[in-house]
């Protein structure tokens, strides 16, 4: 395992800052639990002690990259250069194609992306690790439905729908199992939810107390989405940037969301730009440093469209008009069928567009995301694109250069879009400002500004949850709070020795705080908003009045466990606790798979689910009812059709059915075979040496496949010819009686065929018939008899009277080894008759060997 | 509204700006959109806001909820609900979380009421 100092090490300095002002944020995860490869997440581990539990870090962690942060510091791994790569992780899950390249994971340099909620948040800490393992360093949690119409903070773990209920207790863990994570594959992750809804600022003090890393923030999303009134939106919008800018989360934005809600989604491409401005600009002036502020950007379109020359224009107007900020790069989304492998294509042509223009996070959507809440392994997949894409596009811009003439279709489109969100931003000002404009429906309209169709979202001042709610601040108004944004005057008589209630407050109408008290209060941040104390005398937080608040003093943070006896975590471990202590003990699938019971999944422990996908020859709508029956007759229970695919109308449909299984497998009665222990090189090598060894090889029956049994012999691909075994090829096409034949004129110890046809089960009858004559002409211990071919399995083989059976994957060092080891076994197998009844080479081999022990 | 493209129009006083030229108006613009939302924000307040004041005083979630209802019936969020918490700790002379205690259950809210009673400004 590579080791890498400096993960820990590299946090910024205001992030050690924080670690030293929250008291207690050691960087421990507990009780020194660490998670091991070969063993699950212990759920149980991450929950206890949770109410003592403290961050270990505040703020967001960029990717580090090789060099001193250029866009294109070369990175050497393996026998490549990359030019877009961040440092490789500890422990990895690298792409299937890896094996034929050392085992090499190199490692975008975007974050990337992965969005994690199946209701219960104990089975998606799981799922992150897996994630993270492919390497995903930014866990988004959705949140459950209905979440942000809930006015205050939910507390416990209840299950949700469609996500997770956000709470303290639900954060903390997965943040704590997040640290056992990260520690595990050897880089940061961010931790990454959502403040919205109108309990955005309690939802912002609690992310900013348990160090969540990240969040989206946008008032727009509340107003034109969740139909939340627009001046609440926007008063709490401002608290929650400020609280978010103290904890160094970064934010993210709505935009996106007018992409995928737009009839004509591509025609909302001026307006994504002035959404995205709003939230940008409305953020700055709280506080928020541009580079924590990151639009959502969204490729608005996909095929059939000629999506790259809409998208790649918009791109880059974008990162033109938005130079300063971040971005973002969502994949699009309103075009997502069921169809994981058109998904999956739309994703790649999105991944382009951030190779040809820039992205400091991608994200991936599963390609399952448009049948159901998204599958563990739908996780996996989609982060793996992600990975498989931008490596494979690694520096293509080394290469590939845009033409951004001002003059050329791109420079023209660039220059246009740009233009059309000027208009669209001064029209907004025309009418009177953005909340006349919001009445007036200017958003999410299907027409391409200045077009207007009108369509767009229509919400009014007076409307809408939460309307009323919101109070203008009096002129003794007083939060004794740090990270509080706006007008806050501390009264006189509050601070030790004051006067009474009632005095006049000489700060009446300013936003200056009294007596030197810093209303931001975060000593290691300057410059970070308006509201700061700045220019009074003395110094110390607002909160030293109050002996400092959660954010200075944790220890006052009120940790709530459970609020429902029922719907909780705790009763849901308890039903899944057998199935979860499953596989645990060996992951090499030997001896000891665990002592509890197996059921599959898809999101929950033991949910059962499966999929079956069949090619039925009829007319869709038939072929879908069809597969429900088989689904059926296949013991699936609550089956359901997720995705038909017409290959033609009359002539058949894929059908994809999910359903569920309810019974359990017991691994300890499954028959697993002992994994074969490989002989090292040198050990092989020194065998064959002291006692050559000598094969017939051929491809047999009528099979002209020659390329496995070359690569299995061939000195040149690492084959048996390599360890010094004498190889004898016959070709392909040859009868298995031939094989004999030459094996026997040529005192072979073994014999080696390849079948690769299964047509009619061919491979197994050439297997059998090699046995068979062997047995028949009185030969079948004189000869070590191995079949190879893509369809072939050891247990195959052995069934048909072989001694062994390669498949897929199989190199000449494993033959090899398995020829040698056989050969012992034969030798040492027998006793004291060891010479009796093994004629040719097997016995004169034997003779050499107890030749040998006596010489010892 | 329904509206024709009528891009080619419009954009007339905008077409000769340089690049740089047309990202500045955009920002300007942009900057006087926002500058009023943000005005109002630092002039007013909201449930959550205040929630999630006395949440950073160290009350739970459930105390700051019951708080903040208590002090929009009374018209006191204007004061912010974190001051209501200490002056009626400093009347009555105790620690300002077992004053917030007593005021989540519903207790002390008279003296709440009389503290602030001579400063109550209009409620716009």
């Amino acid at each position: 395992m590579k080791t890498r100092t400096g993960t820990r090490a590299d946090l910024e300095k205001g992030d050690v800052e924080r670690v030293r002002t929250a008291k207690g944020g050691e960087g421990k995860s507990g009780d020194g639990y660490r998670l091991e490869p070969d063993r699950k997440l212990d759920v149980e581990r991450v929950l206890q002690d949770l109410e003592h539990y403290r961050p270990r870090r505040w703020g967001w962690h960029w990717r580090e990259r090789p060099g001193s942060g250029t866009a294109m510091a070369p990175q050497h791994l393996g026998p490549f250069t990359y030019f877009q790569t961040g440092t490789p992780l500890d422990q990895s899950i690298p792409l299937p194609a890896a094996k034929y390249f050392d085992g090499l994971d190199p490692q975008p340099q975007e974050v990337i992306t992965t969005e994690i909620a199946s209701g219960r948040f104990e089975d998606d800490l799981r799922r992150m690790r897996m994630a993270a393992w492919h390497g995903a360093d930014h866990i988004m949690v959705i949140r459950t439905a209905g979440q942000s119409h809930f006015d205050g903070l939910i507390e416990g773990t209840p299950e949700g729908v469609g996500g997770v209920p956000i709470t303290r207790k639900q954060v903390r863990a997965s943040r704590k199992a997040l640290d056992l994570i990260e520690d595990e594959v050897g880089r940061p992750i961010n931790f990454h939810s959502y403040i919205s809804g109108v309990a955005g600022p309690e939802i912002a003090v609690m992310f900013a107390e348990e160090g969540v890393n990240g969040a989206h923030q946008d008032p727009q999303y509340n107003v034109l989405y969740r139909n939340i009134n627009m001046v609440r939106s926007f008063v709490d919008a401002a608290e929650a940037k400020k609280l978010m800018t103290w904890a160094d989360m970064v934010q993210i934005d709505g935009a996106h969301n007018a992409n995928a809600t737009a009839r004509e989604a591509w025609k909302v491409m001026p307006e994504l730009m002035v959404q995205h401005a709003i939230n940008c600009a409305y953020s700055e002036k709280v506080g928020m440093p541009a580079e924590n502020i990151a639009l959502s950007s969204v490729p608005p379109t996909a095929p059939p469209a000629p999506n790259l020359r809409m998208d790649l224009p918009y791109a880059v107007a974008l990162r033109q008009l938005f130079g300063r900020f971040r971005i973002r790069a969502q994949q699009n989304t309103r075009y997502m069928e069921s169809d994981m492998r058109e998904a999956t294509v739309t994703h790649v042509l999105n991944l382009l567009v951030t190779r040809l223009t820039s992205a400091d996070i991608q994200s991936t959507i599963t390609p399952d995301e448009g049948r159901n809440v998204p599958w563990h392994y739908n996780n996996v997949a989609a982060v793996d694109t992600a990975k498989q894409a931008l490596v494979g596009m690694d520096g293509l811009k080394e290469m590939v250069k845009l033409d951004l003439d001002p003059d050329g279709v791109m420079g023209r489109t660039v220059r246009e879009l740009k233009e059309r969100a000027v208009l669209f931003m001064q029209e907004v000002l025309d009418v009177g400002g953005y909340f006349a404009a919001v009445e007036e429906g200017f958003f999410i309209d299907s027409g391409m500004y200045p077009e207007r169709n009108g369509d767009g979202i229509v919400r009014m001042l007076r409307g809408g949850v939460g309307q009323g709610t919101v109070v203008p601040r009096d002129s003794d108004y007083f939060a004794p709070v740090c990270e509080h944004f706006g007008n806050s005057h501390i009264p006189e008589d509050l601070i030790a020795g004051g006067t009474e209630p009632g005095a006049a407050n000489p700060n009446t109408g300013s936003t200056t705080s009294a007596a030197g008290y810093a209303a931001g209060g975060a000593a290691t941040r300057t410059g970070m908003g308006t509201e700061t104390g700045t220019g009074t005398a003395g110094k110390g937080r607002v909160c030293d009045l109050i002996g400092g608040c959660t954010l200075h003093n944790p220890e006052r943070i009120a940790f709530i466990d459970e609020l429902d006896e029922q719907d909780n975590v705790v009763n849901r471990l308890a039903e899944t606790e057998e199935r979860r202590r499953t596989g645990s003990a060996s992951w090499d699938g030997g001896a000891g798979a665990g002592g509890g019971r197996l059921r599959p999944e898809v999101q929950w422990s033991g949910d059962g689910y499966v999929t079956v996908t069949m090619f039925i020859p009829t007319l869709p709508r038939v072929a879908q009812f069809a597969a429900l029956e088989i689904a059926k007759k296949m013991g699936l229970e609550d089956a359901e059709v997720i995705h038909t695919g017409i290959m033609q109308m009359a002539e058949g449909s894929v059908v994809e059915v999910k359903g569920r299984v309810t019974f359990d497998v017991d691994p300890e009665k499954l028959v697993i075979p002992e994994p074969v222990a490989t002989l090292s090189e040198d050990e092989i090598r020194d065998d064959i040496s002291e006692h050559p060894m000598k094969v017939v090889a051929a491809t047999v029956g009528q099979d002209e496949h020659s390329v496995g049994m070359r690569e299995i012999i061939d000195i040149k691909h690492g084959g048996l010819e390599k360890f010094g075994v004498e190889c004898l090829y016959l070709g392909t096409s040859v009868p298995v009686d031939k094989v004999i034949d030459a094996a026997v004129e040529t005192d072979a110890d073994a014999i080696l065929i390849s079948t690769i046809i299964t047509h009619a089960d061919i491979h197994r009858i050439n297997m059998r018939r090699l046995a068979n004559l062997c047995t028949e002409k009185g030969m079948r211990d004189r000869f070590i008899l191995v079949a190879g071919g893509t369809q072939v399995t050891n247990e195959m083989a052995v069934e048909c009277g072989l001694d062994a059976g390669f498949g897929r994957g199989t190199h000449g060092h494993d033959v090899a080894s398995f020829l040698v080891g056989r050969r012992r076994e034969k030798l040492e197998g027998d006793g004291t008759e060891r010479a009796d009844g093994y004629p040719g080479g097997i016995a004169r081999k034997i003779a050499g060997r107890t030749g040998d022990v006596e010489r010892a | 509204m329904q509206r024709e493209d009528d891009f080619p129009v419009r954009r007339r006083g905008i077409a000769h700006l340089t690049d740089g030229e047309l990202h500045r108006l955009f920002w300007d613009l942009t900057d006087r959109v926002v500058e009023p939302l943000v005005e109002l924000a630092r002039t007013h307040t909201s449930p959550s806001i205040e929630r999630s004041v006395l949440l950073r005083m160290g009350f739970s979630s459930l105390e700051a909820k019951a708080i903040v209802e208590g002090c929009a019936e009374r018209h006191l969020l204007g004061k912010g609900a974190g001051h209501v918490v200490l002056r009626v700790a400093k009347v009555k002379g105790i620690d300002y979380r077992e004053a917030g205690r007593e005021l989540a259950a519903g207790q002390l809210w008279d003296v709440a009421e009389k503290a602030f009673i001579h400063m109550a400004g209009v409620r716009l």
